[in-house]
């Protein structure tokens, strides 16, 4: 007998995925008309609102006779301020170029084929260029006193700079808590959990009022650094938190074969431990950067001017009051945008190291 | 041996001892710490001194002279700066308890959306997800505080959207029973009666193992409750007098109150967390291998039988650790609360540490709170691994 197999009634085409996936049954029809119509619903308010009856243009009075659209004039008004903060205008390409920088860096730094040992040393030296671009004073910069900056490139910055300084002591922090040394465990454990038990403003707020009592008479160091200072103690301890669960992952006999072929504590861990765990740390700390990146906007309540500290000044002005949603709507999307892509990535990431495991 | 040479080759070993390094290491680690340490806090003591800041706890029973919008205890301009943060700490446990119970609520049910058959529902949930997540919690706050106190109308002209329920931008006002002695028994009755029906639920699943016949205990205890409350309110009196809003003036007398602040707080962290909750749900829920429901379903059990007594337990053995942290992160976010004016316990030691300047003493005093209840919730955690854990072998 020939065994034909018999062809498969056909899955494909629009009809047959709407009746798998919206009308399988009597509830999910019901659940996907309530569904469908909220959402034109919603949709259509949303372009009504914000694109047909908007205005575009900077005229607070047209802004106001268009009593139910978006007042897209006041982002084409305080776009600058929102973004750059106090920052002289004429030297705002600096921060800019800083900023298309670093992203530049951490998209390079998240490509697997940019994973080779020169990015550490391009990292040091963005940062101190980072730091020649936003004081100036050299190279023909005017100098900007660091209580100008603001906006997104502090936002950026205390994020960026406060990851990757942490990234180290992260490092030594978790060894440490593995540590077979019972005194050092113990001081990395405490450090680990006591910052981890705390809020982050209240670290915040020991930056901006505490610290200045910790420093001898006459030493100042100011708001933004300490702000900067307690951001990566906070961020260590919980990036040794990652570190210790990929230094859990790497196999005991890995240990034990560097052991057998006489490598000493610090060699296994730099050839053999290193290499396998930060490769399986790496979405969670993206993870880690993403939700430092959100809670460095808590530098408003110390008075820092960061993304959204800007977005609150700029709806102070009486003229322009009324159009806070769409201030907020427009910093929501900075935020979200650097969030969901970086988010998405680690997701990736996560599944093709995952793939890799399984043979 | 020659002399010389022997110290040397003791020297050289114990250089080579891996004990002996050991030590060292942790001698010079803990004698840095130390040095560093006393080096802070003997400048700490300097400026304190020159700036004539007087130190320790004492400060705590002077008077505030400052008033509380919201508190669960009375408390008035005279009461003592304890007192304050004492308020402070119960308006931080009110907030963190209800949003740990509404984003849970939530979560479950996005997070059951999400792995909805149904394209578009699951779709929903996923972009709610996605949205509520990316955005920082603090810019979601200030925008509900923002939006409730511009976009809500004044007292005078509060929408009331039910009888008696009116929203204004000085919060929401709803009608409550007028004080009375009868609530307080029911409150004490409802706990007792709670007891019963953990006592009852034992003895059921004691019976249950013994005999092998199950008792509703569920329904019974939940009759037992009800009954019981409500004989309380009958014997007490059967009090009906309601409190309810009055607009006097610019403002409302009377009734209850959700504050702007408050709302505000509370809708942030809800959305907030509840994006985490559906993803914790979800991948609790993805967790239990296909073949167990498979397994329950074809032994005869109901959906429910199967949800209850097969999936969930599993699930919620791969829930449970992430949940509480979940719990615990939204309960330290309520400090964010100071950015809307909740007089939550930072918010009130802020302005605490403003009027007397005793800052040290005064963050001591918050960051002490939040690593106790950090402290209380891993205990917990622990003693639930423990007896949740796999006997395997």
């Amino acid at each position: 007998m020939s065994n034909i197999a018999i062809k498969p009634p056909s899955q494909s085409g629009i009809v047959n995925w709407m009746k798998e996936n919206l009308f399988s049954n009597k509830l999910n029809t019901v659940i996907s008309i309530i569904c469908i119509y909220l959402v034109v619903k919603f949709l259509a308010g949303v372009v009504d609102w914000g694109i047909l009856n908007a205005v575009f243009a900077a005229d607070a009075s047209a802004c106001k006779a268009a009593s139910d659209g978006a007042c897209w004039g006041i982002i084409s008004e305080k776009y600058r301020f929102i973004i750059f903060g106090t920052y002289p205008a004429d030297e705002q390409w600096r921060p800019l170029l800083a900023m298309v920088w670093f992203v530049g860096l951490i998209i390079c730094s998240l490509l697997r084929s940019f994973w080779k040992l020169w990015l550490l040393p391009l990292w040091i030296a963005s940062l101190i260029g980072l730091g020649i671009l936003m004081w100036g004073g050299v190279l023909g910069l005017s100098y900007v006193e660091n209580t100008q900056w603001g906006g997104l490139p502090l936002t950026l910055m205390l994020a960026v700079v406060g990851t990757v300084a942490a990234f180290p002591l992260g490092i030594l922090l978790a060894l440490g808590r593995r540590s077979e040394l019972p005194l050092i465990r113990v001081w990395c454990v405490a450090f680990i959990e006591l910052v981890r038990g705390v809020p982050l403003i209240s670290v915040l707020f020991m930056a901006s009022v505490m610290f200045p009592l910790f420093l001898p008479e006459g030493v100042t160091i100011d708001k933004l650094l300490r702000a900067q200072i307690g951001i990566i103690l906070f961020t260590s301890a919980y990036l040794a938190e990652v570190f210790r669960g990929g230094l859990q992952a790497v196999p005991k006999g890995q240990y034990e074969a560097a052991a057998a072929m006489g490598l000493t504590y610090w060699q296994t861990m730099r050839v053999v431990v290193m290499p396998q765990a930060l490769r399986i740390v790496i979405p969670p700390t993206v993870n880690s950067f993403i939700s430092m990146f959100k809670d460095t906007s808590l530098v408003l309540i110390i008075g820092l001017f960061d993304l959204l500290a800007t977005a609150k000044v700029a709806i102070t002005d009486p003229v322009w009051r009324a159009f806070y949603i769409e201030v907020y709507i427009f910093v929501a999307a900075i935020y979200f945008v650097f969030c969901y892509s970086m988010a998405s990535y680690a997701n990736n990431l996560e599944t093709e190291l995952r793939k890799g495991e399984q043979h | 041996m020659s002399e010389p040479l022997k110290s040397r080759k003791r020297l050289s070993s114990l250089i080579y001892s891996e004990k002996a390094r050991g030590v060292f290491a942790q001698i010079l680690v803990t004698g840095g710490i130390a040095f560093i340490a006393w080096y802070l806090i003997s400048n700490t003591f300097e400026n304190l001194a020159n700036q004539g800041i007087a130190t320790g706890y004492s400060f705590l029973s002077l008077e505030s002279s400052f008033g509380i919008s919201e508190h669960m205890i009375e408390f008035t301009p005279a009461d003592s700066y304890g007192r304050a943060l004492m308020v402070g700490f119960l308006n931080t446990m009110k907030v963190s308890f209800l949003g740990i119970i509404f984003a849970t609520l939530i979560g479950f049910v996005v997070g059951v959306s999400r792995m909805s058959k149904n394209w578009i529902l699951s779709r929903i949930a996923a972009v709610y997800i996605n949205l509520f997540r990316n955005i920082p919690v603090l810019l979601q706050l200030i925008f509900w505080y923002t939006l409730i106190n511009n976009a809500l109308p004044s007292p005078k002209r509060a929408l009331e959207v039910l009888p008696d329920v009116f929203f204004s931008n000085r919060g929401v006002l709803f009608p409550v029973p007028a004080d009375h002695p009868a609530y307080f028994w029911m409150g004490v009755v409802f706990v007792i009666a709670l007891v019963g029906v953990w006592l009852l639920r034992r003895w059921a699943l004691a019976h249950r193992d013994r005999t092998g016949q199950t008792f509703p205990y569920a329904w019974a205890g939940l009759a037992l409750v009800v009954v019981s409350v409500f004989i309380t309110y009958l014997v007490c009196g059967a009090p009906t007098e309601m409190s309810t809003p009055v607009l006097k003036g610019f403002n409302f007398k009377g009734g209850a109150k959700l504050s702007p602040e408050f709302l505000s707080l509370l809708i942030g962290l809800t959305l907030y967390t509840s994006t985490y909750i559906a993803d914790i749900v979800r991948s609790g829920l993805l967790s239990v291998p296909k073949g167990q429901e498979e397994a329950s379903t074809d032994l005869g059990l109901k959906p429910s039988q199967t949800l209850m007594h097969v999936v969930l337990p599993q699930a919620s053995r791969v829930m449970i650790p992430p949940l509480t942290s979940q719990y615990l992160n939204l309960t330290k976010n309520s400090s964010l609360a100071v950015a809307v004016g909740y007089p939550d316990l930072v918010s009130l030691s802020n302005t605490t540490m403003n009027q007397t300047g005793q800052a040290i003493e005064a963050i001591s005093i918050f960051m002490a709170v939040y690593l106790g209840i950090s402290l209380v919730i891993s205990l917990f955690m622990n003693w639930y691994n423990k007896k949740m854990a796999l006997v395997e072998r």
